[in-house]
């Protein structure tokens, strides 16, 4: 199945994009993370990351769809 | 109301906003862009935002204080885009029929956003380098300064 990935701050710019089509096997976002990771080296963990689903806060271990947008979020720096 | 906005906020506007005949009390809170970071100097800032879901957690947090402290009138708007050393980064306003209820409110907003909040911000330092701040550096450095949970992601 096809997933969109968008990236923000630093993780864009390691993955070189803002954004993605993902042809992935993966069922969560850990197993995306996983794949993506992978590819693009991004020199961090999962424990450091937050991840949304469809514009919402999800879990890693939450079950991925064809045609979602997954967002992998870094440690947050607003105010 | 809570915005993600690359213009300018118009602190009259939203002030005005928030009169209300049932309110006694208001208060704001602005947060500029600082000279300095850790020692270094600093020129300007770049905040970028996952805007749909900083709004919807926007509007969140700003629920969330309705919830703890009654009647209060709430708006909040937070920059993007590149800002200058002394700009306005981030506005809270409250206003409520008590000013306990204001300060109460206007800080509750302030301190969850900044942990909350998915934008980032990206100094660009006098030397002429930039860096995200803060956290990246925790990445790097590998330490365990602080977790970053949901409830203690953020910075300063």
């Amino acid at each position: 199945m096809q997933v969109q990935v968008n990236y923000f701050a630093w993780l864009r710019e390691r993955a070189g994009c803002e954004a993605e089509t993902v042809e992935t096997v993966a069922s969560t976002p850990a197993e995306l993370w996983a794949q993506l990771d992978s590819r693009h080296e991004f020199d961090t963990e999962p424990r450091h990351l937050r991840v949304a689903v469809n514009d919402a806060f999800s879990n890693w271990d939450a079950q991925l769809s064809a045609g979602d947008r997954v967002v992998f979020i870094p440690p947050v720096s607003g105010g | 109301m809570f915005e993600i906005s690359d213009e300018t906020i118009d602190v009259d506007f939203l002030r005005r906003t928030l009169k209300s005949p049932e309110c006694g009390g208001y208060t704001a809170f602005e947060g500029w862009v600082r000279d300095h970071h850790q020692g270094r100097a600093v020129s300007g800032l770049h905040y970028e935002a996952y805007a749909d879901l900083a709004k919807a957690e926007g509007l969140k947090i700003l629920a969330e204080a309705e919830e703890r402290f009654g009647p209060v009138r709430l708006a909040c708007v937070h920059r993007t885009g590149d800002l200058a050393v002394g700009e306005l980064a981030v506005w809270v306003g409250a206003a409520a029929p008590h000013r306990d209820e204001a300060f109460k409110a206007c800080r509750y907003v302030i301190d969850e956003l900044k942990q909350r909040l998915p934008i980032w911000k990206k100094e660009h330092y006098i030397a002429g380098e930039s860096a995200w701040v803060d956290c990246e550096r925790c990445r790097a450095a590998g330490h365990g300064k602080h977790d970053h949970a949901p409830e203690l992601a953020g910075s300063e």
